[in-house]
């Protein structure tokens, strides 16, 4: 089965994707994760400033979830210089920029100092759900707001492809990609991690995360990143790409959420369990199961369950 | 209903069985449980309501857990003020461990509280016959760690140094250990020790993978670098310009490995990725 595709003038040798937040902080996180086989790779959530993230236990995990509230630290544009600066020098494998403000009016100049860095894509992070406290809700829960991000990057953006990270944790997540995509917005990654949610230590009756709550991530998640896919594909139509993330450990998950309207497949979570080879083994997986079904070409599964859909009604 | 089984990612808050003060700042702290660790892996010590911190195990016994630790951030703080029944959360065990063939000759070398995790080595490698040369190093004899246990194992020579020459050799253990290299006529025909281990300052570690690249013995190094989650998801101990996780590909590291990292003795980074200079 086919797995490379050129997408808005981009070569993908595989659908693959490094998930923003997973690794990304420098530029040799980045290579190590081209030399494991991943198809592309996205960067931390950038900020204009100096963030500084949640005091620990910032991520703990079970088999079946990881909860993280990291809270989305990054040293600022300066760092992002150094680091896909020197990413870019010899760069293996396409490179996302996703970048985070607090205000729209400061998307806008995080956006414009970071495309100075010649990005292949920018993604848009409008929906952590672990900095609340800190920022108020996210921007991804209300359609005026997305819209309004949306628009303001895109009017500084040129020629470089904005995608627009979604929440899960809204009433319709359809209706607020629909106001992006009226914004200007050239595809979506969706999901960004759920919930939030909390754990408790039953002896200290203490929340064990230092924010107390945090974005759920893991197999938990994955049908309800294939039931956003889904409405977020039907509602554009199909004609807009997805990055498809959430929960993703094998092959099969890759196809799921393909069937459900992924173009391509972020990939974090499943780091800790698989190790650093699990792009390589979703790839391969891929490849195995094309070959048994006798798909030739990984594009035709695409938003295959909404064309099934289609001819059964 | 059967015993869940321990979840190593999650932590769990343990009350603190016993605590040993060993030196003005050094406390040990003892918990009953076992989490099946291996010498120069770390565990994840949460102080709830507090903070989260790495720290490297100074034995698992299949029994008790112990943790040394110096009092000298706001963490450790608050947890060198914690008593006998306080609850202490931990999480692990993780990262890579010293690793060595039955009956070899291992030279330990444990500067400032690396004593605790190189007592533990010596404690299991003794278990399958190898004999151990032990050198620890402190700025005084106040501070030296773990004298006394390190002392009385078999098959067991320790040798001392102290900056001030206040007990041992007057200097660093790793010029010490040079010393006695020379002393003993170590060569590659008539090796007098197979293998070094070290845990300690960065500075210390840069002397010991020169020493074992010069001396050719081979060398495990246990690095530290600022870990969030412990478990190779967040990626901030990934080290220039392997891109290698430190909390799964280290903390203890071969010294071929080591010294294919740029920023080793050099710099580290803090929680936001910023680059800190070691100088």
């Amino acid at each position: 089965m086919k797995l490379s595709q050129t997408l808005l003038g981009i070569d993908f040798k595989n659908p693959t994707v490094l998930a923003s937040g997973i690794w990304g902080i420098t530029a040799a996180s980045w290579r190590r994760a081209a030399k494991c086989g991943v198809g592309a790779v996205t960067t931390k959530s950038l900020w204009l400033h100096e963030h500084k993230g949640h005091r620990n236990p910032t991520i703990i995990s079970t088999d079946h979830w990881t909860l993280n509230a990291v809270g989305v630290p990054d040293a600022g544009v300066e760092k992002a210089r150094e680091e896909i600066g020197s990413f870019n020098k010899n760069k293996p494998v396409p490179l996302i920029a996703n970048i985070i403000a607090e205000s729209v009016e400061n998307y806008a100049k995080t956006a414009e100092r970071i495309l100075e860095l010649k990005p292949d894509l920018l993604e848009v992070n409008i929906s952590c759900p672990n900095i609340e406290d800190e920022f108020g809700r996210p921007f991804a829960c209300s359609v005026g707001d997305a819209s309004a991000v949306t628009k303001a990057v895109k009017a500084v953006s040129g020629k470089t492809p904005v995608f627009i990270k979604l929440s899960p944790n809204v009433d319709s997540i359809a209706a607020i990609a629909i106001a992006c995509a009226k914004a200007g917005a050239d595809g979506f990654t969706v999901i960004n991690t759920a919930g939030p949610g909390m754990a408790i230590d039953l002896k200290s009756r203490m929340p064990i995360l230092a924010n107390k709550v945090g974005g759920i991530s893991g197999p938990a998640i994955k049908p309800l990143a294939v039931r956003c896919i889904a409405d977020v594909y039907k509602a554009t139509e199909g004609k807009l790409p997805i990055i498809g993330t959430g929960g993703v450990f094998t092959g099969e998950d890759a196809i799921e959420l393909m069937l459900a309207g992924a173009t391509l497949i972020g990939i974090g979570t499943a780091l800790a369990d698989r190790g650093e080879n699990v792009f390589k083994l979703v790839c391969d997986e891929m490849a195995d199961w094309g070959k048994k079904n006798g798909v030739k070409d990984m594009k035709e599964l695409i938003g295959g369950m909404h064309r099934e859909l289609q001819k059964k009604s | 209903m059967k015993p869940i089984p321990l979840q190593s990612r999650l932590p769990r808050t343990y009350p603190i069985a016993a605590v040993r003060r060993e030196t003005e700042m050094v406390q040990t702290f003892t918990f009953s449980v076992s989490l099946g660790a291996k010498p120069g892996q770390f565990v994840m010590v949460w102080i709830p309501g507090v903070d989260e911190i790495p720290m490297s195990i100074a034995s698992d016994n299949g029994k008790q857990l112990k943790v040394t630790f110096f009092a000298v951030g706001d963490a450790t703080r608050v947890l060198a003020s914690m008593k006998k029944g306080d609850l202490v959360g931990i999480r692990g065990p993780f990262g890579t461990f010293y690793d060595w063939k039955p009956k070899q000759r291992l030279a330990l070398v444990a500067g400032g509280y690396g004593a605790a995790p190189m007592y533990f080595a010596a404690l299991e490698a003794i278990k399958d016959g190898c004999s151990l040369d032990v050198f620890i190093g402190a700025r005084s004899k106040e501070h030296l760690l773990y004298e006394k246990e390190l002392g009385s194992l078999p098959r067991t020579t320790l040798h001392i140094a102290t900056d001030n020459g206040s007990k041992g050799f007057k200097g660093f253990n790793v010029a010490n250990l040079e010393v006695i290299l020379k002393e003993k006529k170590h060569s590659k025909k008539k090796p007098f020790i197979d293998q070094i281990f070290a845990c300690g300052p960065e500075r210390m570690l840069v002397s010991v993978s020169n020493l074992s690249a010069l001396w050719k013995i081979p060398s495990q190094l246990s690095l530290e670098r600022y870990m969030k989650c412990g478990y190779g998801l967040c990626g901030n101990c990934v080290v220039d310009p392997l891109g290698i996780r430190l909390c799964v590909d280290g903390p203890v590291v071969k010294n071929d490995v080591c010294q294919k990292i740029e920023e080793f003795g050099k710099y580290h980074r803090d929680a936001v990725g910023r680059k800190h200079s070691f100088l």
